[in-house]
């Protein structure tokens, strides 16, 4: 079985490994290779598209470090995990970034030996019901059967805003999406619920998206974003960069299209950005043209999200929280300097 | 000059040496004892070093999440339980639901076992086939497959609870599982309990002692009206006198669901079911081989004494087959109850899915939480042998064999 496997890999990994510091980017490049978690398929974030290749804005995130590390992004492997397995997998080695729809929350953040690195996505936690129960918010779901995926926060939120608002309801916890969703298709479940993100990715699956709706309510915060092992700041350091890169890109006004003429530019904050002037990227343990090598690999940010789950989409999921800051959102990354 | 009788070998010592390695003499005490050592300090090496990467790692370690706060809620609770409980109490909720899907399980598949076995067996062309073809149907078909099979292609085509089938207007069948009204004690329920417990009591020592005249006196004594009347009748005086025992709290369509009533969630339905027609498969053939290894003049003896084919195989046959079949007979159990951990497929809460599911990936405690699940597993696996070994012991005696 997989995750026995997986926990006994953890299990001797720390049993028998001496507990030097990590040395992930030398691994990477060793290897040359990055391993890289993601969904078993969440489209928008991660999921394969129709000619088998990876895509989303999770899946991005990979390639770009990729290319940030290799100047390819092809050079990924992805590893598809459930909900329940991603942080073995992280903490036993078997992949160097999770990059899988993953909520940052102190307790995640403190006890699993791992690090987030950013926020890809700003996310919440909604309700998907039939039309025909016509119900039309989530106050009115007093006594309905919930089906929810086992080992997210998505349960635990269930659990207070039913409780907190003083309804009672039936979870059914399934350990994968596709079970919970298929549970949901047969009728077992008046609700499914999930991220926001997610409900409107799982709808297409269904066999007619139409008579499905998502309830107003957003019931939580869930900050998505990517996750790196302790104890290798450098490692940390570029995954934390490479989103950062993106969303500075977007900023900068450099997209994939654009991305070579604006190297030539005079501005110095582009000449920072793109190392023809200093050696920031260097300092990270990359090359000096870091930035121009995510850009050209998957786009900016901005370029990332319209494609994979905004407007250039079937998902067409509004920018609202994930615009940049000074477009009236909320991403937001530190200078290049 | 009187020769001293030699003091006799020290017991202790030549049975310790001869558990620790017959005749290799002390050089070899001294290797198995270094050997011993070597283990334990292998396995202390194995555990510290765990214990100080994972501290390097910064990965919590320890029990001490056993007493955090769980957070989530359990679709089926033999135990009162809420979202505000702890961890402890998951894995107790976890534990009695694995126990109970396997000791229904395990009630369904014997008897249903036994009967396709038996019936394969049978001279009755048609019954022996529709067995055999069973036995070939069930047991060549993955039992994860037969989960999802009776999950979602039976139970699934279920109406919604609006048009749930109702059955004489108290108890409903639907896709949200079966709803039957609920008993719920009243005072005159413990009276009615006792008057019940002395009434099969009577009718046991009534049992006994007809069964005694028959063997003493060849007299057959009609005890069935008198045991009907006890039954019946001892009870409900009971519940005349000291009020009703119980009432039932019978079960209605409120909002999505029906409120009020006790639910037997679908969930529970399809794992049962699909763990015990599994099991039966295999039970059927350990039947049917133990009934073989039986010596055809067993069952002729039957017949020239005049019984019935019937009371053969219930009176002389089956109890000398039950050790043949007694040790995979347990076998089938073990599986069982290992097989119940599939439950995580069609999200039955099961130990495996709420202990070594939900909260392993909210604790993120890899390593421990594995390792009590494991131990629990092994530990209820160890009792049904032991309880199976127990019967043998018991069956080999009264067999006259010990």
């Amino acid at each position: 079985m997989n995750r026995v496997s997986l926990v006994l890999t953890a299990a001797l990994a720390a049993a028998f490994s001496s507990p030097a510091t990590a040395q992930t980017l030398k691994t990477v490049k060793e290897r040359g290779q990055l391993s890289c978690g993601v969904s078993q398929g969440l489209p928008g974030f991660s999921a394969p598209d129709d000619k088998g290749n990876w895509a989303g804005l999770d899946v991005d995130i990979c390639r770009a470090v990729a290319a940030a590390i290799f100047g390819d992004a092809g050079k990924v492997k992805f590893v598809p995990l459930s909900a329940k397995d991603r942080f073995t997998a992280l903490q036993s080695g078997e992949i160097d970034v999770l990059s899988r729809n993953t909520t940052w929350t102190l307790s995640r953040d403190t006890s699993l030996g791992a690090n987030f690195t950013g926020v890809t996505y700003y996310d919440g936690q909604g309700f998907l019901v039939k039309k025909s129960l016509k119900v039309n918010s989530a106050l009115e779901l007093n006594s309905a059967s919930v089906c929810v995926q086992t080992g997210t926060t998505t349960e635990q939120n269930l659990a207070d805003y039913f409780k907190g608002n003083n309804m009672k309801y039936e979870v059914i916890a399934f350990s994968s999406a596709d079970e919970t969703v298929k549970a949901y298709e047969s009728g077992r479940c008046d609700v499914f619920t999930s991220d926001v993100s997610q409900l409107y990715a799982e709808r297409l699956k269904l066999s007619n998206p139409a008579e499905h709706a998502v309830l107003p309510e957003v019931i939580s915060k869930e900050p998505l974003g990517p996750m790196v092992r302790h104890g290798d700041d450098q490692w940390f350091d570029i995954v934390k960069w490479t989103l950062f890169a993106m969303v500075d890109a977007e900023e900068l006004g450099v997209t994939q299209k654009n991305v070579d003429e604006m190297a030539k530019s005079d501005k110095p904050e582009l000449k920072r950005a793109f190392g023809t002037d200093g050696n920031l990227g260097e300092q990270l343990g990359l090359t000096k043209d870091f930035m121009s090598r995510i850009v050209k690999a998957v786009g900016n940010y901005g370029e990332s999200f319209d494609r994979n789950v905004g407007a250039g989409s079937k998902l067409g999921i509004a920018r609202g929280l994930n615009q940049l800051w000074n477009k009236g959102g909320i991403q937001y990354a530190p200078p290049i300097r | 000059m009187a020769v001293e009788a030699r003091s006799p070998p020290p017991q202790f010592v030549a049975r310790l040496r001869r558990a620790l390695g017959g005749r290799a003499g002390w050089s070899g005490f001294a290797l198995q004892i270094l050997f011993v050592a070597a283990l334990a300090w292998l396995a202390y090496e194995i555990v510290a070093n765990a214990r100080a990467n994972l501290e390097a790692q910064r990965i919590t370690s320890g029990f001490g999440f056993l007493a955090n706060t769980a957070g989530f809620d359990v679709s089926q609770n033999l135990i009162p339980y809420s979202g505000s409980d702890t961890y402890t109490r998951v894995f107790f909720v976890g534990l009695l639901n694995t126990l109970l899907v396997a000791a229904i399980g395990i009630f369904f598949a014997t008897i249903l076992g036994f009967l396709v076995g038996l019936g394969r067996l049978s001279p009755n062309w048609l019954l022996s086939r529709v067995a055999g073809a069973y036995v070939e149907l069930i047991r060549n078909l993955p039992l994860l497959f037969q989960i999802l099979f009776w999950y979602l292609a039976v139970l699934a085509t279920l109406p919604n609870p609006r048009q749930g089938v109702s059955l004489f207007g108290i108890a409903f069948l639907s896709n949200r599982g079966f709803v039957i009204p609920k008993p719920i004690g009243h005072e005159g329920l413990t009276a009615f309990v006792v008057a019940l417990l002395i009434a099969i009591a009577a009718a046991q020592l009534l049992r006994s002692y007809a069964r005694r005249l028959l063997f003493d006196s060849g007299r057959v004594l009609r005890i069935w009206p008198y045991v009907l009347a006890l039954l019946i009748g001892l009870p409900l005086l009971a519940a005349l006198v000291f009020g009703k025992p119980v009432t039932f709290e019978i079960p209605e369509l409120k909002g999505f669901n029906f409120s009020g009533g006790s639910r037997v969630i679908p969930e529970f339905v399809a794992l049962t079911l699909a763990l015990s027609t599994y099991t039966a498969a295999f039970i059927a053939e350990i039947v049917r081989a133990g009934v073989l290894s039986v010596h055809k003049g067993q069952m002729e003896a039957g017949s020239s004494l005049g019984l019935a084919r019937g009371q053969t195989l219930r009176l002389i046959v089956v109890p000398q087959a039950m050790r043949v079949i007694l040790p995979p007979l347990t076998n089938q159990y073990l599986n069982l109850t290992k097989n119940s951990s599939l439950a995580v497929a069609i999200g039955y809460p099961d130990l495996f899915s709420v202990f070594a599911g939900t909260t392993l990936s909210q604790t993120g405690q890899a390593i421990e939480i594995i390792a009590i699940t494991m131990g629990v597993y092994l530990l209820i696996s160890l009792v049904t042998s032991a309880i199976m070994s127990f019967y043998g012991w018991r069956l080999g005696r009264s067999l006259g064999n010990t």
